[in-house]
Protein backbone atom coordinates (compact mmCIF):
# COMPACT_ATOMS: atom_id res chain seq x y z
CA UNK A 1 0.00 0.00 0.00
CA UNK A 2 1.48 3.31 -1.05
CA UNK A 3 1.77 6.28 1.27
CA UNK A 4 -0.96 8.03 -0.67
CA UNK A 5 -3.34 5.12 -0.27
CA UNK A 6 -2.75 4.80 3.44
CA UNK A 7 -3.28 8.53 3.86
CA UNK A 8 -6.57 8.02 2.04
CA UNK A 9 -7.62 5.28 4.44
CA UNK A 10 -6.64 7.37 7.45
CA UNK A 11 -8.49 10.36 6.02
CA UNK A 12 -11.57 8.24 5.52
CA UNK A 13 -11.58 6.98 9.08
CA UNK A 14 -10.96 10.44 10.52
CA UNK A 15 -13.93 11.70 8.52
CA UNK A 16 -16.12 8.80 9.67
CA UNK A 17 -15.12 9.31 13.30
CA UNK A 18 -15.87 13.00 13.08
CA UNK A 19 -19.27 12.52 11.44
CA UNK A 20 -20.18 9.78 13.86
CA UNK A 21 -19.36 12.08 16.78
CA UNK A 22 -21.32 14.94 15.22
CA UNK A 23 -24.46 12.85 14.81
CA UNK A 24 -24.18 10.93 18.06
CA UNK A 25 -23.34 13.76 20.44
CA UNK A 26 -26.80 15.41 20.58
CA UNK A 27 -28.48 11.99 20.79
CA UNK A 28 -26.49 10.82 23.80
CA UNK A 29 -28.50 12.97 26.18
CA UNK A 30 -31.63 11.07 25.20
CA UNK A 31 -29.95 7.85 26.24
CA UNK A 32 -28.34 9.02 29.48
CA UNK A 33 -30.54 11.68 31.11
CA UNK A 34 -33.74 9.61 31.53
CA UNK A 35 -31.87 7.13 33.71
CA UNK A 36 -29.79 9.60 35.69
CA UNK A 37 -30.78 10.19 39.32
CA UNK A 38 -29.73 13.84 38.99
CA UNK A 39 -30.23 14.68 35.30
CA UNK A 40 -28.52 17.84 34.02
CA UNK A 41 -28.14 19.27 30.52
CA UNK A 42 -24.64 17.83 30.24
CA UNK A 43 -24.26 14.34 28.89
CA UNK A 44 -22.86 12.19 31.69
CA UNK A 45 -22.68 8.54 32.60
CA UNK A 46 -25.93 8.10 34.56
CA UNK A 47 -26.24 7.27 38.23
CA UNK A 48 -28.80 4.66 37.25
CA UNK A 49 -32.41 5.05 38.37
CA UNK A 50 -35.88 4.53 37.00
CA UNK A 51 -37.29 7.07 39.42
CA UNK A 52 -37.55 9.75 36.68
CA UNK A 53 -40.34 7.84 35.02
CA UNK A 54 -42.52 8.59 38.07
CA UNK A 55 -42.61 12.19 36.81
CA UNK A 56 -44.49 11.02 33.74
CA UNK A 57 -47.24 9.46 35.81
CA UNK A 58 -47.40 12.43 38.19
CA UNK A 59 -47.59 15.06 35.47
CA UNK A 60 -51.23 15.67 34.48
CA UNK A 61 -50.43 16.27 30.78
CA UNK A 62 -47.60 13.88 29.93
CA UNK A 63 -49.35 10.54 29.38
CA UNK A 64 -52.53 12.24 28.27
CA UNK A 65 -50.72 14.07 25.47
CA UNK A 66 -49.20 10.81 24.25
CA UNK A 67 -52.69 9.39 24.12
CA UNK A 68 -53.80 12.48 22.15
CA UNK A 69 -50.99 11.80 19.67
CA UNK A 70 -52.29 8.26 19.28
CA UNK A 71 -55.80 9.61 18.59
CA UNK A 72 -54.55 12.11 16.00
CA UNK A 73 -52.36 9.50 14.31
CA UNK A 74 -55.08 6.85 14.27
CA UNK A 75 -57.72 9.25 12.96
CA UNK A 76 -55.49 10.64 10.24
CA UNK A 77 -54.24 7.24 9.13
CA UNK A 78 -57.78 5.84 9.00
CA UNK A 79 -58.92 8.66 6.70
CA UNK A 80 -55.79 8.70 4.53
CA UNK A 81 -55.70 4.94 4.12
CA UNK A 82 -59.39 4.54 3.26
CA UNK A 83 -59.64 7.45 0.85
CA UNK A 84 -56.25 6.81 -0.75
CA UNK A 85 -57.00 3.11 -1.26
CA UNK A 86 -60.35 3.84 -2.88
CA UNK A 87 -59.09 6.56 -5.18
CA UNK A 88 -55.74 5.01 -6.11
CA UNK A 89 -57.50 1.78 -7.00
CA UNK A 90 -59.99 3.56 -9.23
CA UNK A 91 -57.25 5.68 -10.81
CA UNK A 92 -55.13 2.62 -11.43
CA UNK A 93 -57.84 0.58 -13.09
CA UNK A 94 -59.91 3.10 -14.97
CA UNK A 95 -58.49 5.69 -17.30
CA UNK A 96 -60.48 8.71 -16.16
CA UNK A 97 -59.80 11.60 -18.56
CA UNK A 98 -56.98 13.79 -17.33
CA UNK A 99 -55.88 11.23 -14.75
CA UNK A 100 -52.16 11.83 -15.01
CA UNK A 101 -52.53 15.59 -14.99
CA UNK A 102 -54.73 15.25 -11.93
CA UNK A 103 -52.15 13.15 -10.09
CA UNK A 104 -49.34 15.55 -10.93
CA UNK A 105 -51.35 18.61 -10.01
CA UNK A 106 -52.27 17.10 -6.66
CA UNK A 107 -48.66 16.17 -5.95
CA UNK A 108 -47.53 19.65 -6.93
CA UNK A 109 -50.16 21.24 -4.70
CA UNK A 110 -49.30 19.16 -1.67
CA UNK A 111 -45.64 20.06 -1.98
CA UNK A 112 -46.25 23.80 -2.29
CA UNK A 113 -49.19 24.26 0.10
CA UNK A 114 -47.18 23.17 3.12
CA UNK A 115 -48.18 23.61 6.74
CA UNK A 116 -45.74 26.49 7.10
CA UNK A 117 -46.66 28.34 3.93
CA UNK A 118 -50.41 27.91 4.43
CA UNK A 119 -50.63 28.37 8.19
CA UNK A 120 -52.66 31.58 7.94
CA UNK A 121 -55.44 30.40 5.58
CA UNK A 122 -55.57 27.02 7.34
CA UNK A 123 -55.98 28.69 10.71
CA UNK A 124 -58.73 30.97 9.37
CA UNK A 125 -60.54 28.14 7.58
CA UNK A 126 -60.59 26.01 10.71
CA UNK A 127 -61.78 29.02 12.74
CA UNK A 128 -64.61 29.70 10.30
CA UNK A 129 -65.62 26.03 10.40
CA UNK A 130 -65.76 26.22 14.21
CA UNK A 131 -63.15 23.48 14.50
CA UNK A 132 -60.55 25.45 16.49
CA UNK A 133 -59.49 23.50 19.56
CA UNK A 134 -61.06 20.32 18.16
CA UNK A 135 -58.92 17.32 17.32
CA UNK A 136 -61.11 16.71 14.27
CA UNK A 137 -59.80 19.94 12.72
CA UNK A 138 -56.19 18.82 13.12
CA UNK A 139 -57.00 15.38 11.67
CA UNK A 140 -58.73 16.85 8.61
CA UNK A 141 -55.95 19.33 7.86
CA UNK A 142 -53.26 16.67 8.23
CA UNK A 143 -55.20 14.16 6.13
CA UNK A 144 -55.75 16.72 3.37
CA UNK A 145 -52.01 17.40 3.26
CA UNK A 146 -50.97 13.74 3.22
CA UNK A 147 -53.55 12.38 0.78
CA UNK A 148 -51.98 13.44 -2.55
CA UNK A 149 -48.65 11.76 -1.82
CA UNK A 150 -50.45 8.70 -0.43
CA UNK A 151 -52.58 8.38 -3.57
CA UNK A 152 -49.56 8.86 -5.82
CA UNK A 153 -47.53 6.14 -4.11
CA UNK A 154 -50.44 3.73 -3.67
CA UNK A 155 -51.36 4.05 -7.32
CA UNK A 156 -47.89 2.80 -8.21
CA UNK A 157 -48.47 -0.19 -5.94
CA UNK A 158 -51.92 -0.83 -7.39
CA UNK A 159 -50.53 -0.65 -10.93
CA UNK A 160 -48.16 -3.47 -10.15
CA UNK A 161 -50.75 -5.83 -8.65
CA UNK A 162 -52.06 -8.50 -11.02
CA UNK A 163 -55.56 -8.02 -12.39
CA UNK A 164 -56.42 -11.65 -13.04
CA UNK A 165 -57.83 -12.23 -9.53
CA UNK A 166 -60.20 -9.32 -9.94
CA UNK A 167 -61.44 -10.74 -13.21
CA UNK A 168 -62.20 -14.11 -11.65
CA UNK A 169 -63.83 -12.52 -8.60
CA UNK A 170 -66.00 -10.57 -10.99
CA UNK A 171 -66.96 -13.72 -12.84
CA UNK A 172 -68.24 -15.07 -9.51
CA UNK A 173 -70.38 -11.98 -9.12
CA UNK A 174 -68.48 -9.98 -6.49
CA UNK A 175 -69.29 -6.27 -6.28
CA UNK A 176 -66.59 -3.63 -6.82
CA UNK A 177 -66.30 -2.85 -3.12
CA UNK A 178 -66.09 -6.55 -2.30
CA UNK A 179 -63.35 -7.01 -4.85
CA UNK A 180 -61.46 -4.06 -3.41
CA UNK A 181 -61.80 -5.31 0.16
CA UNK A 182 -61.26 -9.02 -0.35
CA UNK A 183 -58.99 -9.22 -3.37
CA UNK A 184 -57.09 -5.97 -3.89
CA UNK A 185 -56.40 -4.92 -0.31
CA UNK A 186 -54.69 -8.21 0.66
CA UNK A 187 -52.49 -8.03 -2.44
CA UNK A 188 -51.62 -4.37 -1.92
CA UNK A 189 -50.83 -4.88 1.76
CA UNK A 190 -47.13 -3.89 1.55
CA UNK A 191 -48.14 -0.62 -0.06
CA UNK A 192 -50.84 0.03 2.51
CA UNK A 193 -48.44 -0.77 5.35
CA UNK A 194 -45.85 1.62 3.94
CA UNK A 195 -48.40 4.40 3.65
CA UNK A 196 -49.65 3.80 7.20
CA UNK A 197 -46.20 3.90 8.74
CA UNK A 198 -45.31 6.97 6.72
CA UNK A 199 -48.52 8.76 7.74
CA UNK A 200 -48.10 7.85 11.43
CA UNK A 201 -44.54 9.20 11.43
CA UNK A 202 -45.73 12.42 9.79
CA UNK A 203 -48.54 13.00 12.26
CA UNK A 204 -46.62 11.83 15.33
CA UNK A 205 -43.89 14.42 14.88
CA UNK A 206 -46.02 17.24 13.47
CA UNK A 207 -45.75 20.31 15.65
CA UNK A 208 -47.08 23.28 13.71
CA UNK A 209 -50.63 22.17 12.84
CA UNK A 210 -51.74 21.16 16.37
CA UNK A 211 -49.74 24.09 17.76
CA UNK A 212 -51.83 26.65 15.89
CA UNK A 213 -55.18 24.80 15.90
CA UNK A 214 -55.48 23.54 19.48
CA UNK A 215 -55.82 25.73 22.55
CA UNK A 216 -56.52 23.59 25.61
CA UNK A 217 -53.61 21.87 27.29
CA UNK A 218 -55.55 18.64 27.73
CA UNK A 219 -56.10 18.25 23.96
CA UNK A 220 -52.51 18.86 22.88
CA UNK A 221 -50.53 16.03 21.35
CA UNK A 222 -47.09 15.11 22.70
CA UNK A 223 -45.24 17.25 20.13
CA UNK A 224 -46.82 20.44 21.49
CA UNK A 225 -46.78 19.37 25.14
CA UNK A 226 -43.07 18.63 24.85
CA UNK A 227 -42.50 22.21 23.67
CA UNK A 228 -44.50 23.65 26.59
CA UNK A 229 -42.44 21.56 29.03
CA UNK A 230 -39.30 23.48 28.15
CA UNK A 231 -40.68 26.88 27.34
CA UNK A 232 -43.33 27.63 29.92
CA UNK A 233 -41.58 29.47 32.71
CA UNK A 234 -39.41 28.37 35.59
CA UNK A 235 -36.61 25.83 35.81
CA UNK A 236 -37.23 23.05 33.25
CA UNK A 237 -37.98 19.72 34.90
CA UNK A 238 -35.25 17.62 33.28
CA UNK A 239 -36.43 14.34 34.78
CA UNK A 240 -39.80 14.88 33.13
CA UNK A 241 -38.44 16.23 29.82
CA UNK A 242 -35.92 13.43 29.35
CA UNK A 243 -38.25 10.54 30.13
CA UNK A 244 -41.04 12.09 28.10
CA UNK A 245 -38.70 12.61 25.12
CA UNK A 246 -37.68 8.99 25.26
CA UNK A 247 -41.22 7.65 25.48
CA UNK A 248 -42.36 10.00 22.71
CA UNK A 249 -39.51 8.97 20.36
CA UNK A 250 -39.69 5.20 20.85
CA UNK A 251 -42.77 4.56 18.65
CA UNK A 252 -41.31 6.19 15.51
CA UNK A 253 -37.92 4.58 16.04
CA UNK A 254 -39.60 1.19 16.51
CA UNK A 255 -41.66 1.70 13.37
CA UNK A 256 -38.56 2.63 11.42
CA UNK A 257 -36.87 -0.57 12.56
CA UNK A 258 -39.97 -2.57 11.64
CA UNK A 259 -40.24 -1.09 8.15
CA UNK A 260 -36.53 -1.41 7.64
CA UNK A 261 -36.55 -5.10 8.48
CA UNK A 262 -39.76 -5.91 6.67
CA UNK A 263 -39.60 -3.89 3.46
CA UNK A 264 -36.27 -2.08 3.43
CA UNK A 265 -36.18 1.63 4.23
CA UNK A 266 -33.94 2.85 1.46
CA UNK A 267 -36.54 2.53 -1.19
CA UNK A 268 -39.09 4.68 0.59
CA UNK A 269 -36.56 7.11 1.97
CA UNK A 270 -37.87 9.88 -0.21
CA UNK A 271 -41.33 10.03 1.18
CA UNK A 272 -40.66 10.86 4.79
CA UNK A 273 -41.69 14.51 4.70
CA UNK B 1 -44.68 8.54 -14.27
CA UNK B 2 -47.13 9.94 -16.78
CA UNK B 3 -46.52 6.95 -19.00
CA UNK B 4 -48.93 4.05 -18.62
CA UNK B 5 -47.66 1.55 -16.11
CA UNK B 6 -45.29 -1.01 -17.50
CA UNK B 7 -47.34 -3.82 -16.03
CA UNK B 8 -50.31 -2.91 -18.19
CA UNK B 9 -50.80 -5.70 -20.71
CA UNK B 10 -50.25 -4.58 -24.28
CA UNK B 11 -53.63 -3.30 -25.40
CA UNK B 12 -55.15 -5.30 -28.22
CA UNK B 13 -56.60 -3.57 -31.24
CA UNK B 14 -59.14 -1.02 -30.02
CA UNK B 15 -61.93 -1.91 -32.40
CA UNK B 16 -61.90 -5.60 -31.59
CA UNK B 17 -61.77 -4.95 -27.86
CA UNK B 18 -64.46 -2.31 -27.70
CA UNK B 19 -66.87 -4.54 -29.54
CA UNK B 20 -66.63 -7.14 -26.83
CA UNK B 21 -66.73 -4.90 -23.79
CA UNK B 22 -68.22 -1.57 -24.70
CA UNK B 23 -67.42 1.51 -22.60
CA UNK B 24 -65.06 -0.31 -20.29
CA UNK B 25 -61.41 0.57 -20.09
CA UNK B 26 -58.81 -1.87 -21.36
CA UNK B 27 -57.34 -2.44 -17.95
CA UNK B 28 -60.55 -2.26 -15.97
CA UNK B 29 -60.43 -5.84 -14.75
CA UNK B 30 -62.82 -5.28 -11.86
CA UNK B 31 -65.42 -3.72 -14.11
CA UNK B 32 -65.57 -0.48 -12.17
CA UNK B 33 -66.64 1.70 -15.05
CA UNK B 34 -66.12 5.42 -15.08
CA UNK B 35 -69.08 6.27 -12.86
CA UNK B 36 -68.04 4.10 -9.94
CA UNK B 37 -64.41 5.06 -10.43
CA UNK B 38 -65.37 8.71 -10.07
CA UNK B 39 -67.33 7.88 -6.90
CA UNK B 40 -64.23 6.14 -5.48
CA UNK B 41 -62.08 9.18 -6.20
CA UNK B 42 -64.58 11.82 -5.06
CA UNK B 43 -64.18 11.62 -1.23
CA UNK B 44 -60.41 12.07 -1.43
CA UNK B 45 -60.77 14.94 -3.90
CA UNK B 46 -63.34 16.62 -1.68
CA UNK B 47 -61.08 16.52 1.37
CA UNK B 48 -58.08 17.73 -0.64
CA UNK B 49 -60.14 20.52 -2.19
CA UNK B 50 -61.39 21.84 1.15
CA UNK B 51 -58.24 21.55 3.23
CA UNK B 52 -55.47 21.98 0.67
CA UNK B 53 -56.67 23.74 -2.46
CA UNK B 54 -59.20 26.12 -0.96
CA UNK B 55 -56.79 27.57 1.65
CA UNK B 56 -54.24 28.24 -1.09
CA UNK B 57 -56.78 30.06 -3.27
CA UNK B 58 -58.30 31.85 -0.30
CA UNK B 59 -54.96 33.53 0.47
CA UNK B 60 -55.44 35.47 -2.77
CA UNK B 61 -58.41 37.19 -1.16
CA UNK B 62 -57.26 37.20 2.46
CA UNK B 63 -54.04 38.96 1.56
CA UNK B 64 -56.09 41.89 0.29
CA UNK B 65 -57.92 42.42 3.61
CA UNK B 66 -57.00 43.79 7.01
CA UNK B 67 -58.28 40.69 8.80
CA UNK B 68 -57.06 40.57 12.39
CA UNK B 69 -57.07 37.92 15.07
CA UNK B 70 -58.92 40.13 17.58
CA UNK B 71 -60.80 43.42 17.66
CA UNK B 72 -63.08 45.06 15.11
CA UNK B 73 -61.19 43.86 12.03
CA UNK B 74 -61.68 40.31 13.27
CA UNK B 75 -65.45 40.66 12.89
CA UNK B 76 -65.65 42.84 9.81
CA UNK B 77 -62.42 42.71 7.87
CA UNK B 78 -62.10 45.43 5.25
CA UNK B 79 -60.69 45.30 1.76
CA UNK B 80 -57.36 47.13 1.72
CA UNK B 81 -56.09 46.33 -1.76
CA UNK B 82 -52.39 45.80 -2.14
CA UNK B 83 -51.46 47.51 1.15
CA UNK B 84 -50.30 44.27 2.77
CA UNK B 85 -47.96 43.55 -0.10
CA UNK B 86 -46.60 47.08 -0.19
CA UNK B 87 -46.09 46.98 3.58
CA UNK B 88 -44.32 43.65 3.33
CA UNK B 89 -42.04 44.74 0.52
CA UNK B 90 -40.98 47.88 2.38
CA UNK B 91 -40.68 46.27 5.82
CA UNK B 92 -37.04 45.84 6.93
CA UNK B 93 -37.95 42.84 9.09
CA UNK B 94 -39.36 41.10 5.99
CA UNK B 95 -36.15 41.82 4.08
CA UNK B 96 -34.18 40.54 7.04
CA UNK B 97 -36.25 37.36 7.15
CA UNK B 98 -35.94 36.77 3.42
CA UNK B 99 -32.17 37.17 3.56
CA UNK B 100 -31.90 34.82 6.56
CA UNK B 101 -34.05 32.25 4.74
CA UNK B 102 -31.79 32.46 1.72
CA UNK B 103 -28.70 31.91 3.89
CA UNK B 104 -30.45 29.12 5.76
CA UNK B 105 -31.48 27.25 2.62
CA UNK B 106 -28.18 27.78 0.86
CA UNK B 107 -25.82 26.80 3.67
CA UNK B 108 -27.84 24.14 5.43
CA UNK B 109 -29.42 22.39 2.44
CA UNK B 110 -27.74 23.17 -0.88
CA UNK B 111 -24.23 23.09 0.60
CA UNK B 112 -24.46 21.30 3.96
CA UNK B 113 -26.89 18.44 3.47
CA UNK B 114 -25.89 17.77 -0.15
CA UNK B 115 -22.15 17.67 0.46
CA UNK B 116 -22.32 15.79 3.74
CA UNK B 117 -24.96 13.40 2.38
CA UNK B 118 -22.87 12.66 -0.70
CA UNK B 119 -19.66 12.26 1.30
CA UNK B 120 -21.41 9.82 3.61
CA UNK B 121 -22.85 7.82 0.73
CA UNK B 122 -19.43 7.77 -0.96
CA UNK B 123 -17.44 6.83 2.14
CA UNK B 124 -19.78 4.26 3.64
CA UNK B 125 -19.58 2.10 0.50
CA UNK B 126 -16.12 0.98 1.50
CA UNK B 127 -16.63 0.67 5.25
CA UNK B 128 -17.11 -2.50 7.26
CA UNK B 129 -20.85 -3.33 7.29
CA UNK B 130 -21.07 -2.93 11.08
CA UNK B 131 -19.61 0.59 11.06
CA UNK B 132 -21.65 1.48 8.02
CA UNK B 133 -24.93 0.47 9.60
CA UNK B 134 -24.03 2.23 12.87
CA UNK B 135 -23.31 5.43 10.96
CA UNK B 136 -26.47 5.18 8.88
CA UNK B 137 -28.56 4.48 11.96
CA UNK B 138 -27.48 7.60 13.86
CA UNK B 139 -27.92 9.77 10.75
CA UNK B 140 -31.42 8.36 10.32
CA UNK B 141 -32.25 8.79 14.01
CA UNK B 142 -31.48 12.49 13.65
CA UNK B 143 -34.06 12.54 10.87
CA UNK B 144 -36.94 10.53 12.33
CA UNK B 145 -37.04 11.56 15.99
CA UNK B 146 -39.88 14.10 16.49
CA UNK B 147 -38.88 17.74 15.93
CA UNK B 148 -39.78 18.94 19.42
CA UNK B 149 -37.50 16.31 20.93
CA UNK B 150 -34.50 17.00 18.73
CA UNK B 151 -35.01 20.72 19.27
CA UNK B 152 -34.56 20.21 23.00
CA UNK B 153 -31.56 17.93 22.44
CA UNK B 154 -29.90 20.85 20.65
CA UNK B 155 -30.93 23.32 23.33
CA UNK B 156 -29.25 21.00 25.85
CA UNK B 157 -26.16 20.57 23.64
CA UNK B 158 -25.69 24.30 23.12
CA UNK B 159 -26.81 25.48 26.55
CA UNK B 160 -24.78 28.33 28.00
CA UNK B 161 -24.13 26.98 31.46
CA UNK B 162 -24.04 23.21 31.44
CA UNK B 163 -24.31 22.39 27.74
CA UNK B 164 -22.26 19.43 26.53
CA UNK B 165 -20.58 21.44 23.77
CA UNK B 166 -19.17 24.00 26.19
CA UNK B 167 -18.01 21.22 28.48
CA UNK B 168 -16.21 19.50 25.59
CA UNK B 169 -14.62 22.59 24.08
CA UNK B 170 -13.83 24.22 27.42
CA UNK B 171 -15.78 27.31 26.38
CA UNK B 172 -17.77 27.61 29.59
CA UNK B 173 -20.33 30.43 29.39
CA UNK B 174 -20.59 30.73 25.60
CA UNK B 175 -24.26 31.28 24.74
CA UNK B 176 -24.20 29.75 21.26
CA UNK B 177 -27.90 30.32 20.60
CA UNK B 178 -27.67 34.01 21.52
CA UNK B 179 -24.30 34.81 19.99
CA UNK B 180 -24.51 32.64 16.87
CA UNK B 181 -28.23 31.95 16.34
CA UNK B 182 -28.09 31.62 12.54
CA UNK B 183 -24.98 29.43 12.54
CA UNK B 184 -26.60 27.26 15.21
CA UNK B 185 -29.81 26.59 13.31
CA UNK B 186 -27.87 26.01 10.07
CA UNK B 187 -25.68 23.36 11.72
CA UNK B 188 -28.78 21.96 13.40
CA UNK B 189 -30.60 21.65 10.09
CA UNK B 190 -27.65 19.90 8.47
CA UNK B 191 -27.70 17.43 11.36
CA UNK B 192 -31.46 17.03 11.08
CA UNK B 193 -31.83 16.58 7.33
CA UNK B 194 -28.69 14.96 5.92
CA UNK B 195 -30.29 11.49 6.02
CA UNK B 196 -32.37 12.16 2.90
CA UNK B 197 -29.38 13.17 0.77
CA UNK B 198 -27.42 10.22 2.12
CA UNK B 199 -30.17 7.76 1.17
CA UNK B 200 -30.69 9.30 -2.24
CA UNK B 201 -26.99 9.40 -3.11
CA UNK B 202 -26.48 5.86 -1.80
CA UNK B 203 -29.00 4.53 -4.26
CA UNK B 204 -27.60 6.83 -6.98
CA UNK B 205 -24.09 5.46 -6.46
CA UNK B 206 -25.42 1.92 -6.56
CA UNK B 207 -26.80 2.66 -10.01
CA UNK B 208 -23.42 3.62 -11.48
CA UNK B 209 -22.24 0.69 -13.64
CA UNK B 210 -19.41 -1.12 -11.75
CA UNK B 211 -17.55 -1.60 -15.04
CA UNK B 212 -17.01 2.14 -15.24
CA UNK B 213 -15.41 2.18 -11.79
CA UNK B 214 -13.27 -0.73 -12.89
CA UNK B 215 -12.12 1.11 -16.01
CA UNK B 216 -11.29 4.20 -13.96
CA UNK B 217 -9.29 2.10 -11.51
CA UNK B 218 -7.42 0.29 -14.27
CA UNK B 219 -6.42 3.56 -15.91
CA UNK B 220 -5.07 4.73 -12.55
CA UNK B 221 -7.59 7.53 -11.96
CA UNK B 222 -7.52 9.02 -8.46
CA UNK B 223 -10.60 9.68 -6.36
CA UNK B 224 -11.16 13.16 -7.72
CA UNK B 225 -10.80 12.06 -11.33
CA UNK B 226 -13.16 9.14 -10.72
CA UNK B 227 -15.73 11.46 -9.18
CA UNK B 228 -15.43 13.96 -12.01
CA UNK B 229 -15.35 11.54 -14.96
CA UNK B 230 -17.39 8.57 -13.76
CA UNK B 231 -19.64 9.44 -10.84
CA UNK B 232 -20.98 12.94 -11.47
CA UNK B 233 -21.91 12.41 -15.14
CA UNK B 234 -23.87 9.33 -14.07
CA UNK B 235 -25.78 10.86 -11.17
CA UNK B 236 -26.47 14.34 -12.51
CA UNK B 237 -30.21 13.69 -12.39
CA UNK B 238 -30.03 12.60 -8.76
CA UNK B 239 -28.06 15.69 -7.82
CA UNK B 240 -30.72 17.92 -9.35
CA UNK B 241 -33.56 16.02 -7.69
CA UNK B 242 -31.82 16.15 -4.35
CA UNK B 243 -31.02 19.85 -4.57
CA UNK B 244 -34.53 20.87 -5.56
CA UNK B 245 -36.32 18.70 -3.00
CA UNK B 246 -34.18 19.70 -0.03
CA UNK B 247 -34.39 23.34 -1.13
CA UNK B 248 -38.17 23.13 -1.11
CA UNK B 249 -38.31 21.35 2.24
CA UNK B 250 -35.72 23.52 3.96
CA UNK B 251 -37.50 26.63 2.76
CA UNK B 252 -40.64 25.35 4.55
CA UNK B 253 -38.97 24.22 7.75
CA UNK B 254 -40.44 25.46 11.03
CA UNK B 255 -38.32 23.51 13.53
CA UNK B 256 -35.79 26.34 14.20
CA UNK B 257 -38.66 28.12 15.95
CA UNK B 258 -38.56 25.41 18.60
CA UNK B 259 -34.92 26.20 19.30
CA UNK B 260 -34.53 29.98 18.99
CA UNK B 261 -38.10 31.21 18.42
CA UNK B 262 -36.67 33.50 15.77
CA UNK B 263 -34.58 35.38 18.29
CA UNK B 264 -32.63 37.04 19.59
CA UNK B 265 -34.16 40.18 18.01
CA UNK B 266 -35.17 38.39 14.84
CA UNK B 267 -31.65 37.22 14.09
CA UNK B 268 -32.80 33.69 13.26
CA UNK B 269 -36.28 34.59 12.01
CA UNK B 270 -36.60 32.55 8.82
CA UNK B 271 -39.71 33.12 6.68
CA UNK B 272 -42.01 30.55 8.30
CA UNK B 273 -41.19 31.85 11.76
CA UNK B 274 -41.69 35.44 10.58
CA UNK B 275 -45.16 34.61 9.21
CA UNK B 276 -46.05 32.95 12.50
CA UNK B 277 -45.03 36.03 14.47
CA UNK B 278 -46.81 38.53 12.23
CA UNK B 279 -50.03 36.56 11.75
CA UNK B 280 -50.63 34.50 14.85
CA UNK B 281 -48.55 36.25 17.52
CA UNK B 282 -49.27 39.84 16.57
CA UNK B 283 -52.63 38.97 15.03
CA UNK B 284 -52.22 40.63 11.61
CA UNK B 285 -53.90 37.83 9.67
CA UNK B 286 -54.40 39.77 6.43
CA UNK B 287 -50.74 40.73 6.40
CA UNK B 288 -49.80 37.14 7.22
CA UNK B 289 -51.96 35.86 4.37
CA UNK B 290 -50.11 38.14 1.95
CA UNK B 291 -46.82 36.70 3.21
CA UNK B 292 -48.25 33.17 2.95
CA UNK B 293 -49.07 33.79 -0.69
CA UNK B 294 -45.53 35.01 -1.37
CA UNK B 295 -44.22 31.84 0.25
CA UNK B 296 -46.59 29.58 -1.72
CA UNK B 297 -45.52 31.28 -4.96
CA UNK B 298 -41.84 30.73 -4.20
CA UNK B 299 -42.68 27.06 -3.47
CA UNK B 300 -44.51 26.90 -6.78
CA UNK B 301 -41.46 28.10 -8.68
CA UNK B 302 -39.15 25.53 -7.05
CA UNK B 303 -41.65 22.69 -7.44
CA UNK B 304 -42.43 23.44 -11.09
CA UNK B 305 -38.75 23.33 -11.98
CA UNK B 306 -38.54 19.98 -10.24
CA UNK B 307 -41.62 18.49 -11.89
CA UNK B 308 -40.48 19.67 -15.30
CA UNK B 309 -37.15 17.91 -14.83
CA UNK B 310 -38.92 14.78 -13.59
CA UNK B 311 -41.08 14.65 -16.70
CA UNK B 312 -38.16 15.22 -19.01
CA UNK B 313 -36.31 12.32 -17.51
CA UNK B 314 -39.25 9.93 -17.79
CA UNK B 315 -40.75 10.58 -21.21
Amino acid sequence: MSVRQSLGVIGRYVFVAFVLAFFTLPLLWLASAPFDSAPSLTVAWPEFTLQNFRELVDNPYALRSLWNSVILAAGTVAIVLTLAALSSYALSRVRIPGRDTLLYTLLLLSSIVTGTAAMVPTFLLISELGLIDRQLGVVLVLAGGLLPTAIFILKDFMDSTPRSYEESARVYGASSLQILRQVVVPIARPGLATISVWAVVQVWGNFLVPFILLRSAEKRPAAVTMFTFYTEGGQPNLALISTFSLLFSIPVVAMYLFVNRRYGFRFHGGIKR
Amino acid sequence: MTAPSQTDPAPPGPSERSRRRPRIDDTDAAGLGRGRAAAFVAPALLLISIFLIFPALWTLYLGLTNWRLTGLAAVEPEFVGLDNYLDALTDPSFHNSLLLTLLFVFFSAVVGQSVLGFSLAWTTRRLRPSIRSLLETVVLLAWIIPASVIAFLWIALLSRHDGTLNALLGTEGTAWLLEYPMQSIIIFNIWNGTAFSMLLFSSALASVPPSQFETARMSGAGTLATLRDVVFPNIRGHILTNTLLITLWTFNVFTPYLITRGGPEGRSEILGVYIYRVALNEGALGRGAALSLIMILINLVIASVYLRLLRERKP
